[in-house]
């Protein structure tokens, strides 16, 4: 498909005018995106260049980091987040959008039966009760159930999901139904460690950040990184199940309140 | 309610706060009798302890009457008269079910700080910094105690608070320190510092079968405490050389068990210890381990170092390879004091112990800021305070 495309693709293109500079195997940012890096690039450096105000000055170097940036179609930051909205299909699921879903995995052992933990998730409308950044879950029918969640920068996002496999104090696995605004999948798989070292469970999910890559790049900048909030709910999960509560010291007294 | 605040460095205050309420259904609201000023709360008042907020409430060996519980608190009601032990758990856990209580993996609502600097979090504490949980502390008219099912321990009539205080802490993890000392029948315990933990590390050695005892200071008044109450030999850290001291003292072998209750912020004149202060005012150094450094190099060949002292971050020039090449053990951490509420309770009971020996001031809550001055100071013999946020004459 990339053979066939050559002839149009931003590497051909740019390899014209930069010859030598781009190192296939690098790149991580999808053709539109590069060109688009490129014209905004171009414009922020005339600009910059143009106008004599030390405020603009540093314009001109962001528009010469874009520049590169599409022009070799590799970008520092998406490497650092390991993004990368250059590469197409090979995604098991048709919900998600390889090129962009995020992928958690995450596990935690609670010391309770594996048949208690399997049915307290198992009955998802109990899930916002450890999911913080879940607003309700609504069971449809025995298979599907809608999602409404709290997105980054306060705005809702809502989905239906679907349970295509599930196999009693096992495994549970869903995939969200077309037309949602956050195409997710994923598993929970409950493991009984036996001799009483509890239940482990594995969260495994995908999804497509609801304001795009960016979005979700700038979600980890500010600490809504997705790994650390999987495994925030299942530590509330493990709080849930084995001290009753979720601990907190939201309420309490201090000589702040008097300032 | 009135409650002790930390405002900073040196800087703390008794301020007007509200009353703490019940927020989890396991918690308690305790009516403070007495509370006391630990040594450990002097890392906070040095401002060594990372992650402590202006405002915070200190404190975290308290007692008092329950005044109100949850929904789902069973083994108390109000008019119990309980001590609370410093660590909180939840009790069901792993950890909690071993015995490792302050390990309890539920009680920090911060576990993701301490996870970030120490891999896993342990326990939360009271009135510890936000790391450790962010509960805010008992040296206070009253404070809410999460997990009131599994911590607080009622006490039987006819024991004195000043009897059962200690009970929350420092008996505690003096007695386990001893017990993590691992040593024989008839083997030889040195104790570094002979503040209110190397007090009951002394007598919780004597009371496990040490063969002897040695205390080693700098404070006169506390090394005195240690030979009357204690019956231990002394060291004078200030104008001995500790290590070639306990060599003689030992024909040569050096003491069996080693015991650091003094922690991070060891005093010492030596040039490591000097290097360490430095270090330390340029936020290069967490620590200051002097005194562990001591227990590393005076300790026999197969001995146990055994650390009751707090350390929280990273320390430099640690003899590693003298603990390496003596084939040395090394027992530590927070106590676990739920496991000890009951035995030394009892051994209070029977009249073994006193605790209350240990304490040389009794003042009110209102004059806690004074009394941490003149604590770290160790101003007019202080050894030990404790607080009535009741009134003194209560």
């Amino acid at each position: 498909m990339t053979q066939n495309n050559q002839g149009q693709s931003p590497t051909a293109m740019f390899e014209k005018i930069w010859p030598g500079k781009i190192d296939q195997n690098k790149i991580n940012v999808g053709d539109y995106e590069r060109i688009g890096s490129v014209i905004t690039g171009s414009v922020f450096t005339l600009y910059g260049l143009t106008r004599k105000s030390w405020l603009t000055r540093p314009l001109a170097l962001i528009g010469g980091y874009l520049v590169q940036r599409g022009m070799s179609g590799t970008c520092a930051l998406y490497q650092a987040f390991n993004i990368n909205t250059a590469r197409q299909g090979g995604n098991t699921n048709a919900t998600l959008h390889a090129n962009r879903a995020i992928k958690v995995k995450r596990a935690v052992t609670i010391n309770k039966p594996v048949a208690e933990l399997y049915s307290y998730w198992r009955n998802l409308e109990n899930l916002p009760q450890i999911m913080e950044h879940l607003e309700s879950v609504t069971v449809k029918d025995d298979k599907t159930s809608h999602w409404v969640a709290k997105g980054p920068a306060g705005i809702t996002v809502d989905w239906d999901a679907e349970i295509f496999r599930e196999k009693e104090n096992e495994i549970i696995a869903w995939k969200s139904v077309e037309g949602g605004s956050v195409p997710n999948a994923g598993t929970v798989q409950f493991t009984d460690l036996g001799q009483d070292r509890g239940t482990e469970i594995l969260v495994e999910l995908d999804y497509d950040p609801p304001v795009g890559v960016i979005g979700a790049a700038f979600a980890k900048l500010f600490g809504e990184e997705p790994n650390q909030q999987i495994q925030e709910d299942l530590r509330h999960f493990k709080q849930k199940m084995e001290a009753g509560e979720l601990p907190t010291t939201k309420g309490q007294p201090s000589g702040r309140q008097n300032q | 309610m009135r409650a002790l605040c930390w405002y900073g460095k040196e800087d703390v205050r008794v301020e007007t706060v509200p009353d703490p309420r019940i927020i989890n259904p396991h918690d308690a609201i305790v009516k403070i009798t007495s509370t006391a000023i630990c040594g450990s709360d002097l890392h906070l008042y040095d401002g060594v302890i990372p992650t402590l907020e202006k405002g915070d409430i200190l404190g975290h060996e308290f007692m008092g009457e329950v005044v109100e519980v949850g929904s789902e608190v069973k083994n108390l009601k109000a008019g119990d008269r309980v001590v609370v032990p410093f660590t909180i758990a939840c009790g069901n856990c792993y950890f909690c079910m071993k015995g490792l209580w302050a390990s309890c993996d539920n009680s920090n609502p911060n576990a993701w700080m301490l996870e970030k600097a120490y891999g896993y979090s342990g326990a939360g504490l009271f009135g510890y910094s936000h790391m450790m949980g962010g509960y805010a502390g008992g040296q206070a008219e009253y404070a809410r105690v999460p997990f009131a099912d599994v911590g607080p321990m009622k006490i039987p009539d006819g024991l004195s608070d000043e009897q059962v205080l200690f009970l929350t802490d420092i008996f505690p993890t003096g007695y386990m320190a001893a017990e993590n000392a691992q040593f024989a029948e008839g083997d030889t315990v040195a104790v570094w510092g002979a503040g209110p933990v190397g007090q009951f590390a002394i007598q919780s050695a004597w009371m496990l079968g040490a063969g002897r005892v040695i205390s080693i200071d700098i404070v006169p008044e506390r090394l005195e405490l240690a030979a009357t109450k204690g019956k231990a030999e002394t060291i004078n850290s200030t104008n001995e050389n500790v290590v070639e001291k306990l060599r003689a003292m030992t024909g040569g072998r050096g003491p069996d068990a080693c015991i650091d209750a003094v922690g991070m912020e060891s005093s010492g004149h030596t040039p490591d210890a000097i290097y360490d202060k430095v270090k330390m005012a340029m936020k290069l150094e967490t620590d200051r381990p002097t005194a562990l450094r001591e227990a590393i190099t005076a300790c026999r060949k197969g001995g146990t170092v055994s650390i009751p002292g707090v350390y929280g971050g990273v320390l430099d020039k640690f003899p590693m390879g003298a603990a390496f090449g003596k084939g040395l053990t090394f027992k530590m951490g927070q106590t676990n004091v739920h496991n000890y509420l009951k035995p030394l309770l009892k051994r209070i009971q029977k009249g073994e112990i006193d605790p209350s020996f240990i304490i040389t001031h009794r003042l009110s809550l209102e004059e806690a800021p004074g009394a941490y001055h003149m604590f770290r100071e160790k101003q007019d013999g202080c050894i030990k305070v404790v607080l009535k946020p009741q009134g003194v004459a209560a």
